[in-house]
């Protein structure tokens, strides 16, 4: 157990870098600071084999810290987007990315609020989240955990395919659709109540299940026990505080208030 | 000895209304803005772009010059939403959005003169809910049902890349040549445009063939442009200008301060460009951005 104090955003990385547990020699991909923090935390500590860019064009030997790099960095393969595309319809990547919107099936929205032909809002458009979500796991990070996030019904417009049988009509679910964790300010929740239910695997010290269920748009599963979401080890924080993000971009994403 | 070169507005003038115009390049990286701001400026319009889209779709929508854009995507990157693409979608402009990995196989389709390429990208979204996209049926024994991802045939295509000779032999230096080769193989039109025109011997090309993204015969039209991505990056030539690209966002928080934008940046000859955006030394002395 940890007796260092930590921060929000510290115990949120921590959490997150066990998405790629038992992935094996895959590219990990964590998209916005905290899911590339996270990923870099697993590569750094438990996973050594992942493969990780520079988030431009360039695999690496070691994670790329964001923001200012202090040592220079060793390049070891080539990820143009035309090999990215190759790679990932091998299936060989687990991509942690951060929807603007996610329902009750894990269909996530980048693209618009409100309607696809005069949104209230544009945002980025669909990207690759299409293909991602039929061909390789992923998992979610939202900072804010709130309804507007976890939304009732659909998404605005479903970019990334969940496990939502109306859409493959009656046909089995791609063999691909392989949705992680979701992680947030609030807790850790996946996919794994029945029919692929969303559930609450444990919540951030000082949360109620309540708290995270008030704040979600659809119903959750309750397991029968939800665990705490572990404190980060002393190990991991000082992987992260010196090798994986020395520039603390995290508590740019996060305040850093304690967590406990 | 074949000479393909011309002058921004002659080349652009090569274009008509209506036309289905492929963009290359990648969101703030290696964009044919002079090209995009030449084009910005002609009479030519009610044009369908196709791109991985920065700021060649933000200019492109706020000078009137798109019926419908085809896209996965519209970003600045750094500054992630592209602020006159949005306004332009906020009031409906047409649009067919594609996955990124589906865009790429629609170009391969048209290069390959294919009405559609099959793949199961799209399948559980609402990207094959648009009225453009079909399903087709694999007509082997696993029978499954894929989704028929139509050719993005073009009708020109406009590229930006470091060298060329005047025959359009073209060396594209960057890390990562995206999908420029597939724009150039789905139009039948291509204008590019390149930071140095140089004879052939100084293509170097023994050394630097895996450069040579596309053949000579692909190409139509070759226009030297220094500076030819600016605001976007020609790594390793210069890179990703983010005070302009600033400028280039707030430029959309008033009528009045787009139409300053325009006028100091768009509506000049591109001879004059260099010395707008305060010299080609400042350009070539920005640092790379680390992401």
């Amino acid at each position: 157990m940890s007796e260092t104090p930590y921060t929000l955003a510290e115990l949120l990385i921590a959490a997150a870098s066990d998405a790629w547990r038992g992935d094996g020699e895959i590219l990990a991909t964590g998209i916005t600071p905290i899911p590339r923090i996270a990923a870099a935390l697993a590569k750094a500590t438990y996973a050594p084999q992942l493969l990780m860019t520079d988030a431009e064009v360039y695999f690496t030997v070691d994670p790329v810290p964001p923001g200012k790099r202090h040592v220079p960095i060793e390049i070891e393969g080539w990820a143009p987007y035309d090999r990215t595309f190759s790679l990932l319809w091998s299936g060989k990547r687990h991509a942690m990315v951060a929807p603007v919107q996610i329902d009750r099936f894990g269909q996530t929205n980048i693209s618009v609020i409100g309607n696809h032909a005069k949104p209230k809002s544009a945002m980025l458009g669909a990207r690759g989240f299409p293909g991602n979500s039929i061909y390789h796991p992923n998992s979610f990070f939202f900072p804010t955990h709130t309804a507007r996030g976890f939304v009732a019904g659909e998404v605005d417009f479903v970019c990334s395919a969940g496990y939502n049988r109306e859409r493959f009509a009656g046909r089995p679910f791609p063999k691909g659709l392989d949705l992680r964790l979701i992680v947030t300010n609030l807790a850790v929740l996946n996919f794994g109540g029945p029919d692929h239910a969303m559930q609450v695997v444990s919540l951030h010290p000082g949360v109620a299940f309540e708290q995270v269920q008030e704040n979600t748009g659809f119903p959750l599963h309750r397991p029968d026990t939800i665990g705490i979401t572990p404190a980060p080890t002393a190990h991991q924080l000082h992987v992260i505080r010196t090798v994986i993000d020395p520039n603390n971009v995290r508590d740019s994403v996060i305040k850093p208030e304690r967590a406990a | 000895m074949l000479n393909k070169t011309a002058s921004l507005e002659d080349a652009i003038a090569t274009l008509r209304d209506g036309m289905r115009i492929g963009i290359g390049g990648w969101a703030t990286r290696r964009k044919p803005m002079a090209l995009v701001r030449a084009l910005a400026r002609s009479s030519i319009k009610d044009l369908t772009v196709h791109a991985y889209g920065g700021p060649d779709i933000g200019i492109l929508a706020a000078c009137g010059k798109i019926k419908k854009l085809v896209f996965p995507f519209v970003s600045l990157d750094h500054y992630p939403l592209e602020p006159h693409f949005r306004a332009a979608r906020q009031t409906g402009l047409q649009v067919l959005e594609l996955d990124e990995g589906m865009f790429h196989w629609g170009l391969r389709a048209a290069a390959m003169q294919l009405p559609f390429l099959p793949t199961r990208v799209g399948i559980g979204t609402d990207i094959i809910k648009q009225p453009e996209l079909r399903m087709v049926k694999s007509p082997y024994d696993d029978g499954e049902e894929l989704v028929a991802m139509p050719a993005l045939k073009l009708d020109a295509a406009l590229l930006h890349c470091h060298r060329s000779d005047a025959a359009g032999n073209v060396l594209t230096l960057s890390p990562d040549p995206f999908f420029d080769e597939l724009f150039a193989r789905a139009a039948d039109h291509v204008i590019v445009s390149c930071e140095k025109l140089v004879p052939t011997a100084d293509l170097n090309m023994r050394e630097n063939a895996r450069f040579n993204f596309v053949e000579r015969s692909q190409i139509k039209v070759v226009v030297e442009a220094p500076l030819g991505a600016h605001p976007t990056s020609a790594n390793p030539d210069y890179q990703i200008d983010l005070a302009h690209l600033k400028q280039y966002v707030d430029s959309a928080s008033s009528p009045e301060a787009w139409a300053a934008y325009r006028a100091a940046f768009i509506d000049i000859p591109h001879a004059d460009y260099a010395a707008a955006i305060g010299g080609r030394e400042k350009i070539e002395a920005i640092p790379a951005v680390i992401y």
